[in-house]
């Protein structure tokens, strides 16, 4: 302990303090900025003010609007047409999942399990949804539904259109290498001694696969699927490009909403979403915890 | 026919073979058709005549390509650069100090203020691009706090400019920022900062010269991770940007759906996805010479 404080001294605790004033006051700074939009959002969901930020007063209205199509509607909120964005999201995000899944997970087994030439383009051809920016995607989509469409209706005068069945293939198509990712990481932590073991004792490959390997990276593979699903739900841009007229999913009819007019309606469906989306992350670090106690 | 397959699969590096073949087809036709495909049309697009009404003439031209060089365009190109640099740059600044605090706590708060940074990235990102309109709006809750307080006389015209649009994109970005730094600060250990203070240096030195260095990894992720969204942003600025603050990505979806110039949308999609790459190639060239050269 010096016991005579050097200026070079004072000016290094002058350093610390304040170090430690901007750690502390730059993080509480950020969580807050991370966190006041979300929680601005939810209040004025409940304001009566339709336009202000000023509070005047707590009501559910923008809520019932959103269900009943009474009170102030936010003018053009008809009931059935967001029932029918959220049953097109479920939908969507659900098939999407399912097979992204299935095919994120063989994938992930054979870059992990096996050894070939074509590694390195297989991990480059996975890797570019996810670094390739969204709208690229979604046009790319546009064009291409757009120009097979066109053949397939000079050959064989069927028209197709855009609608779900094309925004689940784009989902599809991003959602391989998110799932592939998950998964991967998850079987790279397997110790391969468990495997050999059960391949000594006489279990040929398939027998190998479903009894240990599939038990043992079943979490990876539904962190997977719940990644997936979350950005089949989330997702606006791709999306957006390929749907057609009357397969609006929720974020594009939110967008839609935005885009017409700003009304507290929108701060109520907003909130419910983010409450789903907290439901889903709850839900997927229990199964997190729960999968550890195994 | 049947047993000369059977005979065929009989040796054990030919099943192998065949189950690298299932795993690893489903993916790569999928890939294929919807992802690879769709980019190469767009490339095709690129150098085609624009239709009459809007669809295609197929006429070969570089055209399209010659309109990139009016001024106009490149304003836009310059502005998505230089916001998506403003944005990884102010990450940074806000990240850094947030991930060292966390990563600097004992180990059991670690993982609930990784979890607080994590979760708004879980929800909607339309949703949390729309709450900043509540706020930045003329009769939002900054403008109707600061006019409240006797602070300001004419609302502050904060939305549908690059101020928001910058503050949105920041917002949106933060936590990508955040999980890598994290990641490598994480490992960092923390006794370094002990010994160097024992030989004297103060903290600004202790973090130029050992801190910052040992997480410049860290660093240049959480950059890329940032920069490269950022660049082919569209969400944000349709929201929160105004006339006057057009990037890229809304350029793209203006020639496609608005102008009806799907050529011209195409090069601008072919000139989105190079500059995305260019970082990316030169990010494996210099971690491919790391790892060679140790």
């Amino acid at each position: 302990m010096p016991t005579a404080l050097t200026p070079q001294h004072r000016w290094d605790l002058a350093i610390r303090f304040l170090g430690r004033i901007g750690l502390w006051g730059i993080t509480l700074a950020a969580l807050l900025f991370l966190y006041l939009p979300i929680a601005i959002l939810v209040i004025y969901s409940f304001n009566t003010s339709r336009l202000n930020a000023v509070w005047r007063g707590f009501t559910l209205d923008w809520y019932r609007s959103l269900f009943a199509g009474i009170g102030e509607t936010g003018a053009d909120v008809i009931t059935g047409q967001i029932w029918d964005a959220l049953f097109n999201s479920l939908w969507v995000g659900g098939m999407a999942t399912v097979v992204a899944t299935v095919f994120g997970t063989m994938v992930a087994l054979a870059l992990e399990r096996f050894n070939f030439r074509q590694k390195t383009a297989l991990e480059a051809l996975l890797f570019l949804p996810i670094i390739i920016p969204d709208i690229t995607m979604g046009i790319s989509l546009l064009v291409f539904f757009s120009l097979v469409f066109q053949v397939i209706q000079t050959v064989t005068g069927v028209r197709l259109v855009l609608g779900l069945p094309t925004v689940i293939i784009g989902h599809i198509a991003f959602n391989i290498s998110y799932v592939a990712v998950t998964v991967r990481s998850r079987i790279a932590e397997l110790d391969p001694a468990l495997e050999e073991a059960a391949q000594d004792l006489g279990a040929n490959e398939w027998r190998t696969f479903y009894r240990v390997t599939l038990p043992l990276i079943f979490p990876g593979i539904l962190s997977g699927a719940l990644l997936a699903f979350t950005l089949s739900l989330d997702d606006f841009v791709i999306t957006f490009f390929t749907a057609g007229v009357g397969s609006t999913t929720l974020p594009v009819f939110v967008y839609g909403m935005i885009k017409l007019s700003v009304t507290p309606a929108i701060n109520a469906i907003s909130t419910l979403m983010l409450m789903a989306s907290f439901l889903i992350v709850l839900a997927s670090l229990v199964l997190q915890r729960r999968s550890l106690r195994l | 026919m049947f047993n000369r397959l059977q005979t065929h699969l009989a040796t054990a590096t030919n099943r192998r073979r065949l189950n690298l073949a299932v795993l690893v087809i489903p993916t790569t036709v999928w890939l294929f058709f919807f992802f690879v495909l769709p980019l190469l049309m767009v490339l095709l697009y690129s150098v085609l005549e624009r239709g009459t009404y809007g669809g295609i003439d197929w006429q070969f031209t570089l055209s399209n390509y010659q309109r990139l060089f009016n001024p106009i365009y490149w304003s836009v190109l310059g502005r998505s650069l230089w916001l998506a640099l403003f944005t990884t740059v102010a990450c940074l600044l806000i990240g850094y100090p947030l991930a060292f605090f966390i990563a600097s706590r004992p180990p059991q708060w670690r993982n609930t203020l990784l979890l607080l940074v994590i979760i708004p990235f879980w929800t909607n990102f339309l949703v949390r691009i729309y709450a900043w309109i509540i706020i930045l709006r003329q009769e939002g809750v900054i403008n109707v706090l600061l006019a409240s307080l006797h602070l300001i006389n004419q609302p502050l015209d904060l939305l549908f400019n690059s101020f928001a649009v910058t503050v949105g994109l920041v917002y949106g970005y933060l936590p990508f920022m955040i999980l890598p730094l994290y990641a490598t600060l994480e490992r960092f250990d923390f006794s370094l900062l002990d010994a160097a203070q024992d030989l004297g240096a103060n903290d600004l030195k202790t973090f130029g010269r050992i801190v910052l260095p040992l997480t410049l990894r860290g660093i240049v992720a959480g950059s890329l991770l940032v920069f490269i969204p950022a660049v082919g942003e569209f969400i944000t600025p349709d929201i929160l940007g105004g006339a006057k603050t057009l990037m890229m990505g809304n350029l793209v979806q203006n020639q496609f759906l608005g102008a009806r110039h799907w050529p011209f949308g195409s090069v601008l999609s072919i000139v989105m996805i190079v500059i995305v790459l260019i970082p990316i190639l030169i990010y494996f060239r210099v971690a491919d010479e790391k790892l060679k050269a140790n």
